[in-house]
């Protein structure tokens, strides 16, 4: 055998006749199949695949409240929105969901904000002196295929107060995190969220509550990104099959004012 | 104005200079009416000025459709390439493939991230040279910092493009920019410092849009569809045989190199 993938997550043992047909798969080292199906919680499974370990209860319960967090941020939620224009316009499933996608992928409301604030929970911890200092002073940001964000990571930048289900998520997932050693930053988050808000200027998101999740279940800020774009799908799938069920008659199609009409907006 | 006042006063109506479908009747292409004025022009011509405002001319836009064809490869190991031969090979829809294949282009090794960093570097090192900089202290800030793309390359350090597209961009009287004199006198600067450094095809694309005047979003915008022509001939050849054969893996493809056989802790919790 020349050219393999190498693992360490993913083990099959192919069927007698059938290299190709799998009659055992194991999820680093555990029987899927055999053993864990019926017995697993999804966000089991999800969380051994990413961590590389079976989560404990807490940590498994953790990561199911923060997915029913995420799993659905509403029709104005830009990446909902994006995927409910695929639905009116009878796209493709996947196309819906890669709407959906891009759209949540951004630096506002989306994955690499979430990206950006685990990367700020790494660099700062639980000390609010180092994120007074990180406010003040971002770290530079090198031009790349991002485009510049205008607002720390982890906070609304049109935002007021911070929202009730910000606070009723942060309160929920911080009481989760209590049962876990090793989790600090939901709760120095709950205890300091007012403090951080004045540092920051703004109010704390609801992306920033999903990355001192993340960080408390010992997940990466690359982890982060794609766990976020991937918990937040199932809202947009379900609004996006509503609204190609309505049809695009009943969707909004906004109005444009165009400012460099060469007939001066005559018909 | 901010905060929640800025969505309010952006809700239900968008300003807009970039164009308006006047659905029945007519279509303004920034400014200009899109059937009346712009409906026969080169589809290239089309695309750099909805991205630019500009209007190049004849000869620019062979180097810029050059850009493009001579990086169209038909190659279905290549990654982006592969998904999209994948995606037929697994039945699924051309928009599907070609649209995968293109996002995940915006790639940190090769296609988007390269080029984006290698035109802000070059743009930058112009300015600084220009300003009486050696360009040998610039490299030796940019190394310090970080690592400069348009120079080695993924698999073979040698990139068989660069001649075809210099040839051409001098033909056309377009190889005389600042730009890429600054990318030429880099690449044997950098080749000292490691032989597999030499010049890419980021640097040179680079350097010669900054030449034509593009900025680095711009260009960023401009590479986008840089890969796709390869990619069609890709996903149809996949859709084409028989389903699922293309570099199908078998059990034994998988190296295992995680944790052995164990126990699901669950059963040993319950």
């Amino acid at each position: 055998m020349g050219e393999r993938i190498h693992t360490r997550i993913w083990l099959e043992e192919p069927e007698p006749d059938n290299a190709f047909a799998t009659r055992a798969a194991y999820c680093r080292g555990y029987d899927v199949y055999g053993e864990m199906l019926g017995r697993a919680r999804w966000v089991e499974m999800l969380f051994l695949l990413f961590r590389g370990e079976a989560p404990g209860v807490a940590q498994a319960d953790l990561l199911e409240a923060l997915a029913v967090g995420l799993m659905n941020a509403g029709p104005r939620d830009p990446a909902v929105h994006a995927a409910m224009c695929a639905g009116v316009g009878g796209s493709t499933a996947a196309a819906t969901l890669m709407a959906a996608l891009a759209v949540g992928a951004g630096q506002h409301a989306g994955a690499r904000e979430v990206f950006g604030a685990v990367q700020a929970f790494a660099a700062c911890g639980t000390e609010l002196a180092a994120w007074q200092r990180r406010f003040a002073a971002p770290p530079a940001d090198v031009m790349g295929i991002w485009p510049e964000s205008g607002h720390p990571p982890g906070f609304d930048p049109h935002g007021v107060t911070t929202p009730l289900p910000v606070q009723q998520t942060l309160a929920a997932l911080a009481a989760l995190a209590d049962a876990i050693d090793e989790a600090r930053h939901l709760r120095w988050l709950a205890a300091n969220r007012e403090a951080l808000e004045v540092a920051a200027g703004r109010p704390l998101a609801l992306s920033g509550v999903a990355a001192a999740a993340f960080a408390d279940l010992g997940l990466t800020a690359d982890q982060a990104e794609m766990l976020h774009l991937l918990l937040r799908l199932p809202g947009a799938a379900a609004h996006a099959l509503e609204q190609r069920d309505a049809g695009h008659k009943q969707f909004p199609f906004f109005a444009l004012e165009l400012e460099d009409d060469p007939l001066g907006g005559r018909r | 104005m901010s905060g929640p006042a800025t969505l309010a006063e952006a809700a239900d109506t968008l300003r807009t200079r970039m164009g308006q479908c006047f659905v029945g009747s007519r279509v303004v292409f920034r400014g200009h009416d899109l059937h009346a004025e712009l409906g026969d022009i080169d589809w290239m011509d089309l695309f750099v000025f909805g991205i630019t405002g500009r209007r190049y001319g004849v000869v620019p836009l062979r180097l810029l459709h050059a850009m493009w064809v001579q990086t169209s490869y038909p190659d279905a190991r290549i990654w982006n390439n592969r998904v999209a031969a994948l995606a037929g090979s697994a039945r699924s829809t051309p928009g599907l493939g070609m649209s995968a294949a293109l996002a995940m282009s915006e790639a940190q090794i090769y296609g988007g991230h390269p080029c984006v960093r290698a035109i802000d570097f070059l743009q930058q090192a112009r300015r600084r040279v220009e300003s009486g900089t050696p360009l040998a202290e610039v490299l030796r800030d940019e190394l310090a910092q970080r690592r400069i793309y348009g120079y080695g390359r993924p698999i073979n350090r040698i990139d068989e493009r660069l001649p075809w597209l210099t040839a051409l961009a001098r033909e056309l009287g377009l190889a005389a920019g600042p730009h890429l004199q600054i990318a030429n006198e880099v690449e044997p600067l950098l080749v000292a410092h490691d032989p597999r450094l030499q010049m890419n095809y980021a640097a040179l694309t680079a350097a010669l849009a900054a030449d034509l005047g593009f900025s680095a979003r711009e260009f960023h915008h401009f590479q986008v569809p840089m890969l796709l022509a390869g990619m069609a001939p890709c996903f149809i050849e996949g859709s084409e045989r028989e389903e699922g054969a293309v570099f199908p893996l078998s059990c034994e493809h998988l190296a295992y190199e995680g944790p052995a056989k164990r126990a699901w802790p669950a059963l040993q919790r319950s």
